[in-house]
C-alpha cells in the first residue's frame, strides 16, 4: 500500500510522485490553478489554515525552497516555524526522531521535510501522530515531488496538453531528486516521450527502465522537442572524476541559442533553479523569450499551497 | 415536488423589480458561485447596472474545511472593480444556514472595504445558524433540514429550482 494515501485514496503525506495515481496529480494541479489568483491580490491570504503550525524542517540548507514553502504556508494564514538544523552526527536516526517527537509536543500539524539523505521523510512519516501530515522538500537522490509537480504545472500552462509532448531532461540525472520526480510525473501524466541527454557518468545505469529514451547527443536529443528542462549541475561533479571541466560541460551539454534551435520553434525551457549560467545554461537562452524559468518560481508558490491545503483538508480523489 | 417551486425566472424578475427602487448606478452586483452568478448575471441586465458583475468561489473560507476538504472544483473569484467604498449588493441563489454568505463577507473584505453590503436571494429557505437576513429575497418558505433547494442551468441558459 502506498504510505502516502489513506485507505480511502486521500493524500495523507506527500513524500514522492512514484506511484502515485494521474488521478491525484491532477486534483493537485488543478488546486493549485486554483491558488494563482491569491498572489495576485491585494490581501495574499486565505483563512483555510489558519491555527495550523508548519514546521519547516530543513536539515540541508535551501533558501529559494523554504522560502516558498514558507509563503505558500503563510498565504494560507499558518503559523511557520524555520528550522535550519546543521547536517551532522545529531541528525541521523533516534536524533532525528527526538526533535519530530519535540515539535510535535509543540503541537505541530504538518512538517516540510528537507534532508541529504534520501528516504529521510519516509523515515519521519512512519514516525509521526496520525494527524501530523509530511511533505518531502527534497531527500538525497530520491525525491523532490513540489518541484516535480510545480514543473508539470508549468507545462500544463505553456504546453495545455501533456499527451502530445516530447520532454527533454538535460544534464546530471544521476544525482538529481528534481530529475526523479519530474520523469514519474511525466510518464504518470501521460507524456508519451520523455528523453534524458547528459554524458555517460551523469546518466544513471538502466535509466531506460523509467521509460525514458537516452541520449548522449544534445543534437539528436533535443530535435523535435516540445519542453527543455535542465538541471543545476553541483560544482562538486566538476571536482570528482565525472566531468573534465565547467567549459567542456557546456561545450556538448549547456543550452545555447543553437542548441536550442533544434527544438521546436515553440519549446520552452525550464530549470529549476539555482542556474550555473554558462555552465548548463547560457544566460541568453535562461533570459530568452522561450525560458519559463521565472515563471516556474511564481507557480510554485501556488503549488505548495495547493499541497499544503489538500493535505490538511484531506485530497479525496 | 419539483413543480409545487415557482418558475426561477419569474422569481428573478420579482427579485429585480423588489431592488429597482434603492438601486444607485454605481452599485456593483457580485454572486456567489455558482448558483448566485447565474441569478447575478440576471439581476445586472434586468437593473442595467453599469459596473461588470463580479463572481465569488468562497470555497478558501468555508468554516468546515478542515472537516470536508476543499471541494473539488474551486473557481477563482473574479472582482473586476475596486471595492474600495463601493455599495455592493451580494448575490446568492438559496439562503440557508448563512455560513456561505458569512464566507463571502470575509473574501469580500479581503478586497478592500466596501461602503455597504446588501443581500438578494431568490429563495429564503430558512434553517438559519447565523445572524444573517436577506435584504432582498424573492420567495421565503420553510424547508424541513433533511431536504435541498437547488437552481440547475440548462445549457440554453434556462435556469430551474428543485427541491430534493
Amino acid at each position: 500500500m502506498n504510505p502516502q494515501l489513506t485507505p480511502d485514496g486521500r493524500l495523507r503525506h506527500l513524500l514522492t510522485l512514484d506511484g502515485l495515481p494521474r488521478a491525484t496529480l491532477t486534483h493537485i494541479l488543478d488546486t493549485a490553478e486554483s491558488f494563482m489568483d491569491v498572489g495576485e491580490r491585494e490581501v495574499k491570504k486565505v483563512p483555510l489554515l489558519r491555527g495550523k503550525s508548519i514546521f519547516n524542517l530543513f536539515f540541508e540548507p535551501s533558501t529559494r525552497t523554504r522560502t516558498t514553502f514558507e509563503i505558500a504556508a503563510k498565504r494560507l494564514s499558518a503559523d511557520v516555524v524555520n528550522l535550519n538544523i546543521a547536517t551532522s552526527s545529531q541528525t541521523k536516526g533516534e536524533a532525528i526522531l527526538d526533535t519530530v517527537d519535540n515539535l510535535s509536543a509543540m503541537h505541530a500539524d504538518m512538517f516540510i521535510v528537507r534532508h541529504s539523505q534520501s528516504g529521510a521523510a519516509h523515515f519521519i512519516a512512519r514516525h509521526v501522530a496520525p494527524h501530523i501530515s509530511v511533505v518531502n522538500a527534497g531527500d538525497g537522490r530520491h525525491a523532490h515531488p513540489t518541484q516535480g509537480l510545480l514543473d508539470m504545472f508549468t507545462i500544463r500552462r505553456f504546453k495545455g496538453e501533456f499527451h502530445n509532448l516530447t520532454v527533454a531532461i538535460v544534464g546530471d540525472v544521476l544525482h538529481s531528486r528534481v530529475a526523479r520526480s519530474q520523469i514519474h510525473a511525466l510518464t504518470t501524466l501521460g507524456v508519451p516521450e520523455v528523453r534524458v541527454i547528459g554524458p555517460k557518468t551523469l546518466l544513471p545505469t538502466g535509466v531506460e527502465q523509467l521509460g525514458v529514451k537516452v541520449f548522449h547527443d544534445m543534437a539528436a536529443g533535443l530535435a523535435g522537442c516540445d519542453v527543455v528542462i535542465m538541471l543545476r549541475l553541483q560544482n562538486e561533479r566538476m571536482k570528482g572524476a565525472r566531468l573534465p571541466s565547467a567549459q567542456e560541460y557546456f561545450k556538448f551539454f549547456g543550452l545555447t541559442p543553437e542548441k536550442l534551435a533544434l527544438a521546436k520553434p515553440d519549446a520552452i525551457v525550464m530549470h529549476p533553479g539555482p542556474m550555473n549560467r554558462g555552465v548548463e545554461i547560457a544566460s541568453e537562452v535562461a533570459d530568452g523569450p522561450q525560458s519559463v524559468i521565472l515563471p516556474q518560481v511564481t507557480y510554485g508558490i501556488a503549488v505548495r499551497m495547493a499541497v499544503m491545503a489538500l493535505l490538511a483538508g484531506g485530497a479525496s480523489t | 415536488m419539483h413543480a409545487s417551486l415557482p418558475d426561477a425566472n419569474t422569481l428573478i424578475a420579482r427579485l429585480a423589480e423588489s431592488i429597482a427602487p434603492t438601486f444607485a448606478p454605481e452599485t456593483v452586483i457580485v454572486g456567489i458561485h455558482s448558483g448566485g452568478v447565474w441569478v447575478a448575471e440576471r439581476l445586472h441586465a434586468l437593473l442595467k447596472c453599469a459596473s461588470p458583475v463580479g463572481a465569488l468561489d468562497i470555497s478558501f473560507y468555508r468554516d468546515d474545511f478542515s472537516r470536508i476538504g476543499l471541494h473539488p472544483q474551486v473557481k477563482p473569484s473574479n472582482l473586476p472593480f475596486d471595492l474600495e467604498n463601493r455599495v455592493i449588493l451580494l448575490v446568492d441563489d438559496v439562503l440557508h444556514t448563512g455560513r456561505t454568505v458569512r464566507a463571502a463577507m470575509n473574501e469580500l473584505f479581503d478586497y478592500g472595504r466596501p461602503a455597504s453590503i446588501r443581500l438578494a436571494v431568490l429563495v429564503d429557505r430558512g434553517g438559519r445558524e447565523l445572524p444573517i437576513r436577506p435584504d432582498f429575497a424573492a420567495l421565503t418558505l420553510e424547508v424541513p433540514p433533511h431536504q435541498n433547494i437547488n437552481l440547475s442551468r440548462l445549457d440554453d441558459g434556462h435556469l430551474t429550482l428543485s427541491l430534493a
